[in-house]
């Protein structure tokens, strides 16, 4: 997501950080750039408007004109308003109350409830420790109820059972009661889709809230929603009390407009982020991270924090040991760590988050990363231990062999074998010359060729 | 141009029953919030007042507004600026006039309604495709009840063998129109189902092939591996198939769904567009977008939930509905 705003914002910024001095004149032009970008990343109208009133405002006080570098004061001003509009801090689901804690799902149909809700539940079940009952209100979808009783076996969670010939009060009120004498500490209530038109169905949703009586009442957004989402939201949150939205399907193109416009319309934060199909794919939202990174600056404290959550630490301990003595980086290591990296969502995601790297073109950084690792993985795996620990040996009649067997070419073994040696040249001078702030410095200067990442 | 679309429409299946229907669902859909694409301009645009600059400025932000996107709605204000320029367009009827004549000649070069030849041999092929939650699996049900209504026998095959539940929400689909419908369990390869459909529906001699996919984002390229995989192997069975490869696109879709239908179109060809869920208060603009660069026949727009809610386009008609004008012209 924001991956086109981002780009656009950035030829803006680009412009920006080489002039000394800002006028009027390009300052206007900016403020229509940077409108413009708004408005082809679905922001909603008026926030756009009233963004960039902002902007206009605090640039034209002292703030801009008055520095040494305006580009720079600019961009600044850009960032706090973007991190003002998305709400500042990040917001956790607030669940203080006796439990059970109920969570009510709301939105339109296929907006992604149903794969939110076990998502929450895998969350809270695997990091929060609760004890979590998930049901599925929604009668109306032909195997919706089905859906969620799958996915609350895939992650573990119980699924209070319900049936389509059911009322959806009935459901939630019986669920709650199980939830109760069974001492768990969340509730979580699926709803079936509705069009906040629909009087009918937004009633319901209301008798729904007054039954379960919920802490926590999400509204769940596409991502790819365009102008449309804020009347959506404006509409649900004026029949509910809803305190806070989730943006689904964020992991594609989307321009994130949903993002930048709910909070500023509706007033609620926005507490998580859908980043993938998989249940585990659900993010808490960080509005100033999240601006950093639409202006091209990374979210390097989001790559920590991946970084920590999946990399193996007596794996990644006994590696830097390796190279702390500077020998034996062998094949089984570079494959070691091209596992990791897959682990973390492969090049792509990892890359998205350091700063610069939004004006790489998607494309391209596909294939300079995951494709070309999984190659890579594949050769590897086509090898015995003996020639993983001494390449050396890989000679004319095991390359051949290896090619077949990972179904590569002879070439592409080669390119391996040439990518290790300088990586093992490298590691060896780290060794030596003060170790990553060494090798950092040295690859600055002359970027090891045909590095995968 | 649009006259021969319209001539071409009118000898195909479509009644223009039907059409009226359209308007008024349509119309009827974006009443109920009282915000009609150009609501606003009728207090802006009195009849007979002398237009401005500033006036065209406003109708440029009710199309952005209406997810028409930078490209499609410059392209329209540029040509409003030129004919106003020339003294073409004096007062608020005269623009809403050009503005119509503007937005209809966008669509109707892609108002193409969908045709089921009746001299075919094989089973006629219908792949649908889309991103998750843009209602595939629901036009697919209504698809199915009208090929029927038509008279035609339909096979469905439960090609989203990924998200949980997909294939019992076919199936159930299934039973309520009396429709087989070719399965395997969650998990299965897609491709294989849909080849077994298909030499099933062979079998048969049924007349329609309404093959699900699952919901995948445009950019998951491996994904998209596996929509071109279906292709490939369906042209085994008979190298003509799928005889139309739809898009199942939400009309609620900001400027992301030009980038949907491009790549999809990249990835599997895709001929036809289905626009649903326009009975909110979604004005699917993007469909403006999509017509001006990628020029994907627009097959269907759905404006309800019951299965006849999904309507053949109609350009004229879809563009006085956003303008809220009616068709008494």
């Amino acid at each position: 997501m924001f991956d086109s705003l981002s780009q656009r914002l950035n030829r803006v910024v680009k412009n920006l950080r080489g002039q000394g001095r800002i006028t009027e004149e390009n300052m206007q032009d900016t403020l229509r750039e940077v409108r413009m970008a708004l408005l082809e990343a679905d922001v909603a109208l008026p926030v756009v408007r009233e963004f960039i009133e902002h902007i206009r405002q605090r640039a034209a006080g002292e703030e801009v004109f008055a520095t040494l570098t305006p580009g720079q004061a600019l961009i600044r001003i850009v960032r706090d308003e973007l991190t003002r509009i998305m709400g500042e801090a990040n917001s956790a689901l607030d669940l203080r109350t006796t439990p059970p804690a109920v969570v009510l799902m709301a939105g339109l149909q296929g907006s992604g409830k149903t794969t939110t809700a076990a998502k929450l539940a895998r969350r809270l079940k695997e990091q929060d420790r609760k004890s979590v009952l998930l049901v599925s209100a929604d009668v109306y979808r032909p195997a919706a109820i089905e859906q969620l009783a799958v996915l609350g076996r895939e992650i573990g969670v119980d699924v209070f059972p319900s049936h389509a010939g059911e009322k959806p009060t009935d459901i939630a009120g019986a669920a709650l009661q199980h939830a109760r004498t069974q001492f768990k500490d969340v509730l979580i209530v699926d709803t079936a889709g509705r069009l906040h038109v629909d009087a009918q169905m937004m009633e319901e949703i209301r008798a729904l809230h007054a039954a379960v009586n919920p802490v926590e009442t999400l509204f769940v957004v596409d991502s790819m929603m365009g102008q449309d989402a804020v009347n959506t939201a404006r509409a649900f949150n004026e029949a509910l009390p809803v305190t806070g939205v989730i943006v689904a399907k964020t992991d594609g193109d989307a321009r994130g407009g949903v993002a930048l416009s709910v909070r500023q319309v509706i007033g609620k934060p926005i507490k998580f982020l859908g980043v993938g199909e998989k249940t585990g794919a659900l993010e808490p939202f960080f509005p100033d991270r999240v601006a950093s990174r639409i202006l091209g600056m990374g979210d390097v404290l989001g790559l920590i924090e991946d970084v920590e959550k999946s990399v193996d630490r007596d794996k990644a301990m006994e590696f830097a040991d390796k190279l702390r003595k500077g020998k034996g980086f062998d094949l089984n290591d570079l494959r070691e760590q091209m596992q990791q990296m897959r682990k973390m969502g492969g090049v792509a995601a990892l890359v998205a988050k350091l700063p610069g790297m939004t004006e790489l073109p998607r494309q391209a950084m596909e294939q300079t990363g995951d494709v070309q690792m999984k190659k890579m993985t594949a050769i590897i795996d086509s090898m015995t231990p003996q020639e993983r620990r001494f390449p050396d040996l890989v000679k004319a009649s095991r390359k051949r062999r290896i090619a077949l067997g990972s179904g590569t070419e002879i070439q592409d073994v080669n390119r391996l074998l040439r990518q290790f040696d300088q990586m093992q040249k490298m590691m060896k001078k780290m060794g030596k010359k003060g170790g990553i702030a060494g090798l950092m410095r040295n690859m600055k200067r002359n970027p090891p060729p045909g590095m995968p990442f | 141009m649009f006259g021969l679309e319209k001539r071409e429409q009118d000898s195909s299946s479509d009644v223009p029953e039907k059409k009226r229907g359209l308007v008024r669902s349509l119309r009827e859909g974006l009443r109920r919030t009282r915000e009609s694409l150009l609501g606003g301009l009728t207090s802006l645009i009195p009849g007979g007042r002398p237009i401005d600059s500033a006036t065209l400025d406003t109708v440029e932000e009710c199309l952005l507004v209406a997810d028409v996107g930078m490209e499609a709605t410059e392209a329209i204000i540029g040509r409003l600026r030129e004919r106003h320029r020339q003294q073409r367009i004096d007062d608020g009827d005269a623009l809403y006039a050009a503005l119509r004549e503007e937005m209809v000649a966008l669509l109707a070069p892609v108002a193409r309604p969908l045709v089921v030849p009746a001299d075919r041999r094989a089973p006629f092929v219908l792949l649908m495709v889309g991103v998750n939650g843009a209602g595939k699996t629901t036009t697919i049900g209504k698809l199915a009840r009208q090929f029927r209504a038509q008279g035609l026998s339909v096979v469905l095959a439960a090609g989203d063998t990924f998200r949980a539940a997909a294939v019992e929400q076919l199936r159930i689909w299934g039973e309520r129109l009396d429709v087989p419908v070719i399965a395997q369990a969650t998990g299965a390869d897609a491709a294989s189902v849909i080849y077994d459909a298909l030499a099933a529906a062979t079998a048969r001699g049924a007349d329609v092939l309404i093959a699900d996919t699952a919901g995948r984002l445009h950019t998951r390229e491996n994904l998209m591996e596996e929509l071109k995989k279906i292709r490939r192997v369906l042209g085994k069975l008979d190298p003509e198939a799928p005889h139309e490869t739809m898009i199942v696109l939400d009309a609620t879709t900001g400027q992301n769904g030009l980038a949907q239908a491009e790549q999809f179109r990249k990835a599997v060809g895709v001929s036809g567009i289905a626009l649903t869920k326009m009975d909110g208060t979604a004005k699917g603009g993007i469909v403006f977008a999509i017509a001006r660069r990628l020029g994907i026949p627009l097959r269907y727009v759905g404006v309800g939930e019951q299965s006849d809610d999904l309507r053949v386009f109609d350009a004229g008609e879809f563009v006085d509905a956003l303008l809220d004008r009616g068709a008494g012209r």
